[in-house]
């Protein structure tokens, strides 16, 4: 167990020490995975709505496919976004691979399939309650998912957080169309993944341990809103 | 909605796109060249030390993309990269006869050692013959952890079981354990297993994890590692930068690029030999 | 809008037959109530006459709309009121916002409204904190403000205690009194003498009875009406929720 001693004593040294190179990482990490989470959450969100309020052939289909999806390995995301952004790949010519551009995308497209499944089955749910009263005020079918969302506010801002989770937690998508190249791509997972495999643990774990807190006091952030809503809106 | 809770969400999500802007634009002013290199490389340490100096007197951002060799080249294969920095002559002179490199320069070499527990089932400790070694292990059956990823390293490590008449194919599943992944991991395992191992000595050094692992044979001319650059052809890939990309590799085998590379120790060890001809 | 006329109308859902060819005519005026045990089919025929569902087989005809948009000059109200997470007067003015108010009329109107139902010092409350009783005066009152030419209310009062039933009751009345026409349902037999001037006796998914409220409950034309009445009819019937 003195690995683990030295790991939080390496974590604490990083923090209070204010480390630069440190800063630099989690400044990138949160830059990466807040724009993708954004992304998936405008592309998602109304999708999700979408399939959430209308009847359509297939439908059922569609959402056991997005449900399936929310598993998706990041690393075969980056396998695949790799290969369309590579030279010798169809969007080669865009010449983002190896930057954060092209790891915004690949955490976006793992992202989304969670965010439109998680708001389909809250806005359905939703839809159940509400949608004899939406319909006979007048509300057609997509005005009354819109409306949803924003009564549905607070659960979905759990699923958005959600996909904030999974996107700074993954490694395996970043690292292959990043590069984790330093000072550039490189970001909290990917250099936890660099200093294990060159056998520094402690300053692994002490960086992984800078991640979990991280992610912790979103999360309680959002403990924290979805309360005081819940008391204020019932 | 209210339009005090309107603005609120205007104004965060202005915030959220100058977040995600900012760093997009300050990439996009920088001149820079992708170099694909080997873990190995990277983890020595030689290119924090290197390419600030490079430049410092250039301008030009290098970022290196650090894979296993087979990756590196398949990168420049591709076109993902500008210029290709290995240690793997033969898969290097395929690159060149390929038409995928313009043209190959030495640039410098480092060694490998065997390392082992300090055990030692194998009895090899304190040799000089890496070939005996080979045999020696082999025929204990003692643990050994290969890389088994198509990297510079593992194919140096191939070419001396085949000098030493071994097939290490004959003791997958046994005594030959392959991990598939880059030296650090390797070493991880082979400290966790009492195994040996065959690394680079750069690695060795800044390696923090030993366990009851020491260097058990080291010195042996095969054991030498030579390092070539190569950049990028641009006939095959029109986009290739090959000016920045140029100006890197004729910097690196210049006098002044040669000095840095001898000047980078980890403690008192020189890592790196350069050997660039003139 | 009206009259209203239900020409055959009959509903499947699932292979259950719950609405078995129904015939009537609606007229203006007199306050409707739609009358029968729990499973009769009403609910389902409220919604059919608003547009919520589609008949499978017959027509629903609102002779008196202008150029066929049915939807906008009715609105119901449910039986648990659905309100949105925002506050009481917001409710309000969504219904009129969405019927192509402004924002400003919308709050004026909505406010006048909330004045009549008395809710107007809950007006920045948020609608979903209230009491059973609070939420459906809400409902009323978003139904109203829109001045509807129809208004359906589905048992308004089944979930609620004594005095709030008195309380919807009363409103009803007074949106009655202000001309728009009510058609309610109900399976209580007191708020059906209090509220009616006409009965839709349903059982079964069938049309028993259309007959003035009177005439009801002294000579029951039809022997399940007269069980009803003298509470012998089971409770539940095979349609359904009611």
């Amino acid at each position: 167990m003195t690995d683990l001693g030295e790991a939080f004593a390496a974590a604490w040294a990083l923090v209070a020490g204010l480390d630069s190179g440190l800063a630099g990482i989690v400044m990138l990490s949160l830059q990466v995975s807040l724009s993708a989470v954004l992304l998936a959450t405008l592309i998602g969100l109304p999708l999700g709505a979408a399939i959430a309020v209308e009847r359509f052939p297939g439908r059922q289909l569609l959402i056991v496919l997005l449900n399936a999806l929310m598993g998706l390995p990041p690393v075969v995301v980056g396998l695949l976004i790799y290969l369309l952004l590579s030279r010798a790949g169809p969007l080669g010519s865009l010449g983002i691979l190896f930057t954060p551009q092209a790891m915004i995308i690949a955490q976006t497209v793992l992202i989304v399939p969670i965010i439109a499944a998680l708001s389909r089955q809250t806005i359905e749910d939703a839809w159940r309650e509400y949608s004899e009263q939406l319909r006979s005020l007048g509300a057609r079918r997509l005005s009354g998912a819109m409306t949803l969302i924003w009564d549905t506010r607070f659960s979905l801002l759990t699923i958005v957080l959600a996909g904030f989770g999974r996107a700074a937690a993954e490694v395996g998508a970043v690292m292959i169309v990043g590069g984790n190249i330093d000072g550039v791509t490189r970001v909290m997972t990917t250099t936890i993944a660099l200093e294990t495999s060159k056998g520094d643990l402690p300053l692994a774990l002490g960086l992984g341990i800078v991640l979990i807190v991280l992610v912790i006091l979103l999360n309680a952030l959002a403990a924290v809103i979805r309360e005081i809503a819940q008391r204020r809106y019932g | 909605m209210a339009s005090s809770r309107r603005n609120w969400l205007k104004g965060a999500m202005i915030a959220l796109t100058m977040l995600v802007l900012q760093q997009g634009t300050a990439l996009a002013q920088q001149k820079f060249i992708t170099v694909a290199s080997t873990t190995s490389t990277e983890q020595s340490g030689l290119f924090k030390h290197l390419l600030p100096l490079f430049e410092k007197k250039t301008g030009i951002q290098v970022r290196v993309v650090a894979l296993g060799t087979g990756q590196a080249l398949d990168m420049g294969r591709r076109g993902d990269a500008d210029v290709v920095f290995v240690h793997d002559k033969v898969a290097e002179e395929k690159f060149i006869a390929d038409g995928f490199g313009v043209q190959r320069f030495e640039v410098m070499y480092n060694d490998f050692v065997l390392v082992g527990p300090k055990a030692d089932p194998a009895k090899i400790a304190g040799g000089k013959d890496i070939v005996d070694a080979c045999k020696k292990i082999a025929a204990a059956g003692a643990p050994f952890a290969s890389r088994g990823d198509k990297s510079g390293t593992h194919a140096a490590e191939l070419r001396l079981w085949k000098t030493s008449g071994v097939d290490p194919a004959s003791g997958k599943g046994s005594w030959y354990r392959e991990t598939g992944s880059g030296m650090g991991p390797t070493l991880n395992t082979a400290s966790a297993m009492n195994a040996y191992a065959f690394t680079d000595r750069g690695t060795w050094l800044s390696f923090r994890n030993r366990g009851d692992l020491i260097i058990v044979v080291e010195g042996d001319q095969k054991l030498f590692n030579q390092y070539g650059v190569m950049l990028v052809n641009p006939a095959k890939h029109p986009h290739v930068k090959k000016d920045l990309g140029q100006a890197f590799v004729d910097w690196v085998i210049s006098p002044e690029g040669q000095q840095a590379i001898a000047a980078y120790k980890i403690g008192a060890d020189q890592l790196f030999f350069p050997n660039a001809k003139r | 809008m009206l009259p209203l006329e239900l020409d055959q109308i009959t509903f499947s859902a699932g292979g259950t037959t719950i609405i078995n060819g129904i015939s009537a005519r609606i007229e203006a005026g007199p306050r409707t109530i739609i009358l029968g045990p729990n499973g009769a089919g009403k609910s389902v025929l409220m919604r059919l006459c608003h547009g919520l569902l589609e008949p499978t087989g017959g027509r629903v005809v609102w002779h008196g709309a202008r150029n066929g948009d049915v939807r906008r000059h009715q609105a119901m109200v449910f039986q648990r009121p659905v309100m949105l997470r925002r506050s009481a007067l917001a409710n309000v003015v969504y219904g009129l916002q969405l019927a192509g108010k402004s924002r400003r009329e919308s709050e004026l109107r909505a406010m006048d409204v909330l004045e009549v139902v008395g809710l107007e010092k809950q007006a920045h409350r948020p609608a979903r904190v209230m009491s059973g009783g609070e939420q459906q005066r809400l409902a009323l009152a978003r139904a109203w403000a829109l001045g509807p030419d129809v208004l359906f209310l589905d048992e308004p009062t089944a979930n609620l205690d004594p005095a709030s039933t008195q309380d919807i009751e009363n409103i009803v009345n007074a949106i009655h009194a202000s001309g728009t026409k009510i058609i309610m349902t109900t399976h209580n037999l007191g708020q059906a003498r209090r509220l009616g001037d006409e009965i839709l006796f349903i059982s079964n998914g069938r049309l028993m009875e259309h007959s003035p409220i009177d005439r009801f409950f002294r000579e029951p034309a039809s022997p399940e009406a007269s069980a009803f009445i003298k509470g012998e009819l089971p409770w539940h019937q095979a349609g359904g929720t009611g």
